[in-house]
């Protein structure tokens, strides 16, 4: 039997962990953030981005909730909501 | 090029600092990197067959022989001339550093490559169930020292592996941890510019076999620096030549109550073992000068 001993770079992106979440996700108020990028720096996934100030946003394919982002945010513009609400970002 | 060098999709717990703090390390390292994996969690997560979440280059071997397989990708880089501009992390968590991995780590250290080796130190075999490793603080409880009537867990101390990696006279040893991640990458960028062989040892919380909740894993990093427990110091040819100075001391129960593996400290009877961790902490802040003495 002959198997594939490389894969492609990054190619773990097939596997989309978004699925895990099950009780709350983030939400990105966008209304106090002073852009310090704390968010970005501590989310284990890697998939919090934004530039400017009140822009930042996190890719729900793949946020396992885990709470990090909102547990951080100096400014306390990150709420963990239930997974059933709707969502206004 | 991608945001950053570690992809998501991988299958670390939610709230791992270990994931996080590789991203940040290779992050601040960037492209032109080589990474070499011994076993643990870390090569677990990041490459579930058939995908992988790294975008560099990366190596798994065995549990053992990171720092030997580094050894040979940085001779033969070393012999294509191609050293200038490709650098190599060999990398492990505490067991893969400080137990199996430590003989072929020791003789790259003593050899002289020029790779930076790094410790994900969480305190525990965590991928394969939470067993006490030579990392493994006095008291925690694991499920090979487990808290019972009769036993207050680990009975050993943490073994002090950063002042092995100084013993072995390599140019730049330096701890850092989860909760100062921006102190990490300036480490890690400090490191990748000296010229030889490097540690890193990286404190990371893990919400699994720590039981706290995930999104507590920043706080209890910070609490593990704030209460003398981890300190964040570093050493120059031998010499320590930096140190995080804690501003407000804080006990260490600060530090032990939100984890469940030291539940069985806050119980009747425990009390001489909480006392003698905080005394493994004073003798922390004595041995480093972590805290600023009034002059």
């Amino acid at each position: 039997m002959r198997i594939k001993l490389t894969a492609e770079p990054g190619s773990a992106r097939n596997n989309k962990t978004g699925s895990w979440r099950v009780e709350r996700r983030p939400q990105f108020l966008q209304k106090n953030c002073s852009a310090c990028r704390m968010c970005i720096l501590v989310c284990p996934e890697g998939i919090v981005s934004g530039k400017e100030k009140n822009s930042f946003k996190t890719d729900y394919l793949y946020c396992k909730g885990c709470g990090l982002c909102a547990a951080v945010c100096p400014k306390k513009d990150i709420e963990m909501v239930p997974e059933e609400t709707e969502s206004k970002k | 090029m991608p945001e950053h060098l570690l992809s998501p999709g991988h299958t670390a717990c939610a709230g791992c600092a270990q994931s996080l703090a590789a991203r940040l390390v290779l992050d601040a390292a960037g492209p032109n990197t080589i990474i070499v994996n011994n076993t643990g969690c870390l090569e677990v997560f990041s490459t579930a067959y058939p995908d992988t979440a790294w975008e560099v280059p990366f190596i798994h071997s065995l549990f053992e022989n990171a720092a030997a397989v580094a050894s040979g990708v940085e001779a033969a880089l070393r012999q294509n001339g191609k050293l200038s501009e490709t650098r190599v992390i060999s990398q492990a968590g505490d067991g893969g550093t400080a137990d199996i991995g430590l003989q072929a780590l020791s003789g790259m250290w003593e050899r002289g490559h020029d790779i930076l080796s790094i410790c994900y130190d969480n305190e525990a075999y965590m991928n394969t169930g939470i067993q006490r490793s030579g990392l493994t603080p006095t008291y925690t409880s694991t499920s090979t020292s487990p808290a019972s009537k009769s036993s207050t867990g680990n009975p050993r101390p943490k073994k002090n592996v950063v002042e092995i990696a100084v013993a072995h006279g390599i140019p730049y040893v330096a701890t850092a941890s989860a909760g100062f991640p921006l102190d990490l990458q300036k480490k890690v960028k400090k490191a990748m510019a000296i010229r030889g062989p490097k540690f890193l040892h990286v404190h990371v919380p893990c919400p699994l076999g720590w039981r706290h909740e995930p999104d507590q894993t920043y706080q209890i990093a910070r609490l593990a620096v704030e209460t003398g427990l981890f300190p964040m110091i570093e050493f120059e040819n031998g010499k320590i030549s930096g140190r995080y100075l804690i501003a407000k001391l804080k006990p260490v129960e600060d530090y032990l109550k939100p984890q469940g593996r030291f539940r069985h400290l806050f119980k009747p009877g425990a009390e001489a073992a909480l006392k003698e961790i905080q005394e493994i902490a004073n003798r922390n802040i004595e041995r480093y000068g972590l805290v600023k003495t009034a002059t």
